[in-house]
């Protein structure tokens, strides 16, 4: 029995070693620094005193912030699905022209930098913008709307790949018994997709509950959400305890969140036949959800539209000068350095930011995806697994501000240090990375190592003649969208920039700040270089045709 | 009551299904069979609804039904793997189409009950379906499919993924559940012996056509040419001088081919009986019989059977006896498929 044992503990001890350097990395710059944060909140004198962040707590404006993240939030989730599920089932399962160019520029969304979201959907509601005349601009509904806007792609890449597999038979049989097409969804076809729905949906609405650049370029202070409110009271009103009493308030909410999805998720049944449907031809009963598929694809094009379209407008007429503009500081000194320079540096970091979160990521995902041998061995992994996707939940604000407030204590001074932006950036990008590869290394049946081992390949030549092959195209997939996310990081990097070295979504939120009409069409510009930049990688990265990209 | 009338159907840029014509009456088993990628299984979905023809018409009732979606066609699909709904208990399975109804759930549970009994699983209605058999759940879905009586029942290879024995007993079996409910059904099968076993009739279908049509053992005995025969299970075709020597020794009038059972040729040992000689080149027992490969003078190497108590050695000199019922005369050109086996 000593033997058996012996050999658990040697493999989880294993498991342990190959974790050990992603453990230590999160847990120095991301539980380190959230814990600070939430320390200097509830021991504000050395001393334990939560007194004065229960005192934010029952703030009457801190109930409306709640109410209001939550409103926005399910509002954002519902209409995602609304318009996501049927996009999804036109994308993936009919035969249409096109269907794979129209799926990657609707992921073009989810990566644009959310400041860029925020600033398009001000240019397309403003005033002066063509919508408006809707009278939008500053409403709970345009934050809804950018939230839909953002999360759209998240619900149509989980939920259209499973539907993508789904075997189409017991929905034609249904139909055979009589079945409408509304009863056949209801019940036939929904409960086959509902672990994707309810994993989608989870993860729309913590991204839309956590949701930083949107919200505040759009709701300014009226409409504040638990994310931009720890930010105002951390840099506007110096509030320590408010801002860690409302993290302490957003972690529970999140973690309520996730463990509510995952009893409604249900494992799917392993036994479900995974196939490959042939897309079936458009028919004329198809037009409802080729109508809310049009709207969607109009809702994700017309606010990228304008953002072009004002960026090209000048005093007199149109024209570059507003990309030319982006040599210069503003006008009135709005920046300390140009926009080109900031581009510079948000590229060097994103590559900086890519490789750690690749590396990181690749780490993670082979030590969740092995198989377990024990119980002990089981618990062990199931709780990395979920270890690492905490970044997912918590608030890049608090990250930002816990990482610029902790790491000043003597030992570990990275204030100064070029490796700190990238760094909180690759622990955001983190769980995409993790998602990205683990399925597929989920899939590689362990006979085929085997096989391979068999046949007198050593452990390298296996991993070069089984794995390789198979990750390869998941890896190259997971640093492109690791490096679009890095690109479009905010509420980490609006903490941890250096003054001589802001990237280019600070120097958008700073421009769209200061006052003069050159500014703003700066902004504009910048804006487009950056979505330009993040759509080439996404268009690349889809070119791949990696299924679990984007997909939760 | 079912009318196929010229349908064509393209299935993935090819034209599947090419001005089939059928007629089912009411109550009748018709089995089309052919061989995989025949276009058989797109003519049933067709029928179902499921793929929209290019051409032609499906009349059930007098109705044409050609533009009529699936779920209001009354009729009903079973698929080769039952298609059970998982998330559903085998009662809430059969009970499916009754509840789509809106049957009073009383009248429900009965009918569900009744239905279990018929297909001989009373007692499985709170199993789910991944704890039962591949036979069983044929049999759960062939109770759903009949829950609300439909005016035609359509089976896409429904023994198909089930064993040899199970295959056997199950098609026995559902011949009686088809027959004592009065059922009109069309069956999709590439297992010849399936189609003999639930079948009326036969349509045998090949490259998008029908081929032949007949009551089951018409088609059988009768094959419309050497590919039908050697489908429906025939171990040769012989064409030429060949032919017409085998059924001259069997009595029978010439005919430009002849479609050979296994055991249409029959060794005998003596010299009284026999029009053919040959030459054993091999030979094994089964317990039923002997089965030989005998070089036939002037004929080449055939196939021939004998008793299993007596079994020739190879090299030894035999006669054999031609039976006319194990073999079939075709007519037309067979040049194609002659001397060809399955």
């Amino acid at each position: 029995m000593t033997g058996v044992r012996g050999g658990a503990v040697r493999r989880t001890a294993g498991v342990l070693a190959l974790a050990v350097v992603p453990v230590a990395v999160l847990a120095v710059f991301f539980v380190l620094p959230v814990a600070g944060m939430v320390g200097r909140g509830l021991w504000p004198q050395g001393s334990f005193d939560p007194s004065g962040a229960l005192d934010v707590l029952t703030r009457e404006r801190t109930g409306r912030v709640l109410a209001f993240t939550l409103l926005t939030s399910a509002a954002g989730t519902a209409g995602s699905l609304l318009l996501g599920l049927p996009t999804a089932w036109v994308l993936h399962r009919l035969a249409l022209p096109g269907a794979r160019v129209l799926r990657a520029l609707l992921l073009v969304p989810f990566v644009l930098p959310t400041v860029v979201v925020g600033v398009a959907f001000r240019e397309l509601l403003g005033e002066a913008g063509p919508l408006g005349f809707l009278g939008l601009d500053g409403t709970p509904f345009a934050v809804v709307l950018a939230l839909v806007f953002f999360n759209l792609a998240v619900v149509v890449r989980a939920v259209g790949a499973a539907w993508e597999s789904l075997d189409p038979r017991p929905a034609e049989a249904a139909a055979a018994l009589g079945a409408t097409p509304w009863q056949v969804w209801w019940t036939v076809t929904l409960p086959s997709l509902r672990p994707a729905v309810v994993s989608a949906a989870s993860v729309v609405f913590l991204f839309c509950a956590t949701a930083f650049g949107v919200v505040l370029t759009l709701g300014g202070l009226r409409y504040a959400t638990v994310e931009t409110e720890i930010y105002l009271l951390t840099t506007s009103l110096l509030d320590l305890e408010g801002a860690a009493a409302l993290s302490i308030l957003q972690l529970v909410v999140v973690a309520v969140l996730l463990v509510l999805a995952q009893r409604l998720r249900a494992t799917p049944d392993p036994r479900a036949r995974r196939v490959a449907p042939r897309p079936r031809a458009v028919r004329r009963s198809d037009a409802p959800a080729l109508v809310v598929t049009g709207v969607a694809l109009v809702l994700a094009a017309t606010p990228i539209l304008t953002l072009v379209v004002g960026s090209l407008r000048t005093p007199d007429g149109f024209g570059l000068d507003n990309y030319v503009a982006l040599q210069t500081r503003g006008s009135s000194g709005a920046l300390a350095v140009p926009v080109t320079e900031a581009l510079a540096v948000s590229l060097r970091t994103a590559v900086d930011a890519t490789w750690m979160a690749v590396l990181l990521g690749l780490l993670v995902a082979v030590v969740v995806t092995q198989r377990s041998r024990g119980r002990v061995e089981r618990t062990v992994r199931s709780g990395l697994d979920a270890f690492f996707m905490l970044p997912l939940g918590v608030s890049a604000v608090t990250l930002g501000f816990g990482l610029l407030v902790t790491l000043d204590s003597g030992l570990l001074d990275l204030r100064s240090s070029p490796l700190l932006v990238p760094v909180a950036q690759a622990l955001v990008a983190l769980p995409l990375v993790v998602r990205t590869l683990a399925p597929v290394l989920a899939s590689i049946d362990d006979r085929q190592r085997q096989a391979a081992a068999s046949l007198g390949a050593g452990p390298f030549r296996t991993l070069l003649v089984v794995d390789l092959p198979v990750v390869w195209k998941p890896l190259l997939a997971a640093a492109g969208f690791a490096f679009a996310v890095s690109l479009g990081e905010f509420g980490a990097t609006s903490f941890l920039f250096r003054e001589d070295a802001p990237t280019v979504p600070v120097v958008i939120f700073r421009l769209i700040g200061r006052p003069g009409e050159g500014n703003y069409a700066m902004a504009l510009a910048a804006s487009v270089v950056l979505a330009a930049v993040t759509t080439l990688v996404v268009l690349a990265v889809e070119r791949l045709r990696v299924p679990s990209v984007g997909a939760f | 009551m079912l009318a196929v009338q010229d349908l064509s159907v393209a299935y993935g840029g090819v034209d599947a299904v090419r001005s089939v014509d059928l007629e089912v009456p009411t109550g009748e088993v018709l089995a089309v069979l052919g061989p995989s990628g025949c276009g058989k299984s797109t003519l049933l979905r067709a029928v179902a609804g499921l793929e929209p023809p290019y051409a032609g018409r499906v009349v059930a009732d007098g109705e044409d039904v050609t533009g009529v979606p699936t779920h209001r066609r009354g009729f009903a699909l079973m698929f080769q793997d039952g298609q059970l709904f998982g998330h559903l208990s085998v009662a809430r399975n059969v009970g499916y189409p009754l509840r789509l109804r809106k049957r009073p759930a009383a009248e429900v549970a009965g009918r569900v009950a009744d239905l279990l009994t018929l297909v001989g699983l009373a007692g499985y209605g709170d199993r789910l379906p991944s704890t039962l058999s591949g036979g069983e759940q044929q049999r759960v879905a062939l109770a759903r499919a009949l829950a609300v009586r439909p005016r035609l029942l359509l089976l896409d290879e429904p023994l198909s993924a089930l064993d040899a024995g199970l295959r056997e007993r199950l098609a026995g079996d559902l011949r009686r559940i088809l027959v004592d409910a009065g059922t009109t059904a069309v069956m999709v099968t590439h297992d010849h012996e399936e189609a003999f076993a639930v079948a009326d009739r036969m349509a045998l279908m090949r490259a998008g056509r029908v081929v032949q049509t007949g009551p089951v053992a018409d088609v059988w005995r009768a094959p419309a040419d050497a590919d039908a025969a050697l489908f429906l299970g025939y171990a040769r075709v012989l064409t030429g001088r060949p032919a017409s020597a085998v059924l001259a020794a069997g009595g029978l009038a010439d005919a430009d081919g002849v479609a050979l059972r296994r055991s249409a040729l029959r060794v005998v040992r003596g010299t009284g009986e026999g029009r053919l000689r040959g030459t054993v080149v091999s030979a094994a027992a089964t317990p039923e019989q002997a089965r030989l490969v005998v070089e036939v003078e002037g004929l080449g190497r055939l196939d021939a059977v004998g008793a299993s108590d007596d079994l020739p050695a190879p090299g030894a000199s035999v006669r054999l006896v031609v039976d006319p019922a194990r073999l079939a005369a075709l007519d037309g050109p067979t040049e194609r498929a002659a001397d060809r086996r399955t």
